[in-house]
């Protein structure tokens, strides 16, 4: 029984590692405009995404939920093309299409047959400067993401205390406001505030161009200098700097009770190094950690509190190294009945303890770092998976270098680096530790 | 206007062929068939393994069993305990997964060339000698019981609930496949033991594997891994009768966004007016951002993230479904926006302008669904499970654009019954 449906969320947010073989191929448009190509000749498909390098952690303060707004507000019509135009010709292709919205960056993809990529780019590129709306479309666009977030967010009181969580781990950093935006903000977000957005960051020198599939570099160098190739850059792009943390001196710990909780639980978040272009190995020996804690059922956590000690239902730990900025390590553990959260927290504390003591057992991390290898192989599988983990890369500060050398580096970190990442980590000063419980619960 | 129609009938004379897909049915010499495509690109084979008959087949009162008993195939064979199964697994970077559905159970498996035999072996162990030991059944046990726990803080989870007690009464579709509280804390080994022997057998099986394999190793892997299963599975249950009339039932959850699930009875798979009713629900609320449903209630009203409708064929029921969801004091409107399209698209039918471009996208997007060696083991499994035959992926589009405006607007009449809408609203909805 792998599977556990409550945390499957977070669980898909963990950036898998891929080799990039030699299918990939990568250049920069005069403008500036990186592209990526990557060949996968099975079927006459393919994928045509555009990143930008801008995300809500670029937001203003005071209109959080910005660069998520715009993103819906993107398929409003441009000086050619209609309200709901750009989805309807997708569609008329047989193509689906979205966009999605992170912390560092925003994403727009569409998926069609092979021939079809001209049209895409031509639209893709008219939408990257040449958004037209009108005050009726922001206000009902504007319900719809505020009934997003109640279907995301307020419906859920897991998803709550996550924010919650975020807010109190970054205590001077944008993380901390949630993608979607605070309610109260978002209810106030106006059309100037989403074309300011647009018009600082959507510019081909701030985005990336992932072409994945049934294509051919030439053939899509071409077509990319055609269509983006003639957009000028923005010379005024702001460089990416945010403010950062300061010393954190003290844990936080946050108590959450919503009656709609049946199933209560405690979650950790530590505040842990990212991945960083050209300086990969601490991130990748916190991949390892995460897998050697709380991977599955051979992990560390899952085999003293699920196995020995009959303690705890399920446990896991998340780490996500592709971020801009300061990234978080996760402990999920939930009690079995007639446990208490304080029961189940001290004892995730103590087998953290006796791990930081014992160290890895070699072992396991060598059946880790082979599961690890093969998804390298299982990846090339799916063509848009490996479309995703460039676009996240690339707009989170990394290089095409730092992606392709990242399966080696997983494979070279040694137990020690594993260890002497733990120690770091692990500091619960710079920690939150999140109980969530029903109204009517007892906290012991 | 003129620019997009024009558009849509050059984009119907241009839809791609579709990437050549080989499918051959190989026969063991044990005689267990299965579909295969050979796809040596990469040097790994996935494997679809999918039993007819699911939890339906829950005997009275033993409801979840076999859901439990999916979930229990990895935690232990012969000398192997959970964990030693999972570090085999480990060792040899496989993936397996063991699912429990309404009308069907699934194995779905990946292991690399390297390691097949290993693997092969590895799996059979879990499908045909899982040990079942008392240990995992509580561990498993207590697992469940805390998703069961779960689904009851979700709106969405409490109103398909809902829906499927009020749709389905006394038949095992009314129940969660899950199961509850009380009869799954009341199932024993011998329970667990039984629903194996009742499900995983060689007369409701199919087999899709697309990867690196030819057709003689498989021949030699089907024997190996599923020549020791039962003959005979248990019979299926009989079929459900949709029990719901017109109407809405409100669920009281304190929550700020209600969630509703709506529905009535629909069609079967093998119907020959499917393809006409899966046009129709292209236009009226399928996927996409400019379906009718997503266009008045979404686009134009704002009153919600996403609203769609949706065919559900299973093996003993048809129905229609739909879901939507809405802040507290705005569903009341959402709905009777629904109810008013279910209306006109029952009366009026489609135009000519709507039914081409559902078909250029349905037939566009057809060939998109083959991406990747497990999505095509599971669409080979679907269609062994559905009857189709061999041919049918190079047929399927020509059956899609056979389908004319009378038999769409036909079947529009028929199949749509607004007075029949029951809609199933979890929160604390106001004005409904």
């Amino acid at each position: 029984m792998k599977r556990y449906l409550v945390f499957l969320a977070w669980l898909a947010a963990t950036a898998l590692p891929v080799r990039a073989a030699e299918q990939v191929t990568s250049f920069t448009l005069d403008n500036g405009m990186d592209v990526v190509v990557i060949e996968d000749h099975r079927a006459p498909v393919v994928t045509h995404m555009v990143w930008y390098r801008a995300g809500s952690a670029d937001e203003t303060p005071g209109v959080s939920g910005v660069a998520h707004f715009l993103e819906h507000l993107l398929f409003k019509g441009t000086d050619t093309l209609k309200p709901g135009e750009f989805s309807e010709r997708v569609a008329a292709n047989g193509g689906t299409d979205n966009a999605f919205t992170s912390n560092d960056f925003t994403g727009y993809f569409q998926r069609v047959a092979n021939d079809r990529l001209e049209q895409m780019m031509a639209m893709e590129a008219d939408r990257m400067v040449n958004l037209r709306l009108s005050e009726a479309d922001i206000l009902t666009e504007r319900d719809v993401i505020i009934e997003e977030r109640n279907q995301r967010t307020e419906n859920s009181p897991g998803a709550l205390m996550r924010e919650q969580m975020n807010a109190a781990l970054y205590m001077n950093h944008p993380y901390s406001v949630p993608i979607i935006g605070w309610r109260h903000e978002m209810e106030r977000l106006t059309l100037p505030d989403a074309l300011a957005y647009y018009q600082e960051f959507y510019a081909p020198n701030n985005a990336i161009l992932v072409v994945a599939g049934d294509v051919w570099p030439d053939e899509v160098k071409a077509l990319a200098d055609k269509y983006y190739g003639v957009i000028p850059a923005n010379p005024d792009l702001p460089e990416r700097v945010r403010t950062t943390e300061p010393r954190h001196l003290a844990e936080r710990r946050l108590i959450m009770r919503d009656a709609r909780v049946a199933q209560p639980y405690v979650t950790r978040s530590y505040l842990a190094q990212e991945r960083d272009p050209g300086a990969q190995r601490e991130a990748a020996a916190l991949t390892l950690l995460a897998e050697v804690l709380g991977g599955g059922v051979t992990s560390v956590l899952s085999e003293k509190l699920q196995f020995e000690r009959q303690i705890l239902v399920y446990s896991g730990a998340f780490y996500r190294g592709v971020s801009l900025d300061r990234t978080s390590f996760d402990l999920t553990v939930v009690p079995v009945p007639g446990v208490s959260l304080q029961e189940a927290e001290d004892a995730m504390d103590q087998v953290i303890t006796e791990f930081l003591e014992t160290g890895v057992d070699e072992g396991q991390l060598a059946r880790i770092k082979t599961q690890m290898r093969a998804s390298e192989i299982y990846a090339r599988d799916s063509v848009d998976g490996m479309a995703n983990r460039y676009g996240r890369a690339l707009s989170s500060g990394l290089t095409i270098e730092d992606v392709m050398a990242w399966p080696d580096i997983v494979q070279s970190i040694t137990s020690d680096e594993v260890m002497a990442a733990a120690r770091t980590v692990f500091d619960r000063n710079k920690s939150v530790t999140g109980w969530l419980m029903s109204d009517t619960e007892v906290s012991k | 206007m003129i620019r997009f129609v024009l558009t849509i009938v050059a984009f119907l004379a241009a839809v791609p062929a579709l990437a050549e897909i080989k499918i051959k049915e190989v026969t063991s010499p044990g005689g267990i068939t299965a579909w295969l495509v050979e796809e040596h690109s990469i040097p790994f084979v996935a494997l679809e393994l999918q039993w007819r008959g699911g939890t339906t087949l829950d005997p009275e009162g033993k409801t979840g069993v076999t859901n439990l008993m999916m979930g229990l195939l990895e935690e232990g064979s012969g000398e192997l305990d959970s964990r030693a199964f999972a570090r085999e697994v480990e060792e040899l970077a496989a993936s397996f997964s063991y699912r429990g559905y309404r009308d069907a159970v699934t194995v779905s498996a990946r292991f690399l060339t390297e390691n097949r035999d290993a693997s092969v072996s590895l799996l059979r162990k879990s499908i045909i000698e899982p040990s079942f030991p008392d240990e995992a059944i509580e561990r498993v046990r207590g697992q469940v019981l805390s998703i069961i726990r779960s689904d009851l803080s979700d709106p969405s989870e409490i109103a398909s609930q809902s829906f499927n007690r009020l749709a389905f009464g006394d038949h095992p579709y009314a129940n969660p496949t899950n199961g509850y509280e009380d009869t799954v804390a009341a199932l024993t080994r011998d329970d667990i033991v039984a629903a194996h022997q009742a499900v995983m057998a060689k007369d409701n099986l199919f087999v899709g594997v697309v990867g690196d394999i030819t057709e003689a190793e498989l021949g030699a892997m089907l024997d190996d891994l599923l020549g020791d299963l039962p003959e005979t599975s248990a019979p299926p249950p009989t079929r459900a009768e949709v029990a719901f009339e017109g109407g809405t039932t409100v669920v009281e959850f304190d929550t700020p966004q209600s969630v509703a699930i709506f529905g009535h009875e629909g069609l079967k798979r093998d119907d020959p007016d499917f393809f006409a009713a899966y046009l129709l629900n292209q236009i009226l609320g399928g996927s996409g951002f400019d379906s009718r449903l997503m266009t008045e209630v979404r686009e134009k009203r704002g009153l919600t993230y996403g609203v769609y409708s949706f065919l559900v064929p299973m093996d003993h029921a048809e129905l229609y479904m739909g879901q939507v969801s809405s802040a507290n004091d705005r569903v009341a409107e959402a709905i009777e926006v629904i109810r008013v399209e279910w209306a006109r698209m029952a009366e009026n039918g489609l135009t000519d302008e709507e039914l081409a471009k559902a078909k250029s996208y349905l037939t566009g997007a057809y060939p998109l669904r083959f991406d990747g060696n497990g999505a095509i083991a599971s669409i080979l499994v679907g269609m062994q499970a559905e009857g189709l035959p061999l041919d049918y992926v190079a047929t399927r589009n020509d059956k899609v654009n056979a389908v004319t405006l009378d038999d769409v607007n036909r079947v529009a009449r028929e199949l749509l019954r607004p007075e029949k809408l029951h809609f199933v609203v979890v929160g604390k909805p106001e004005g409904v």
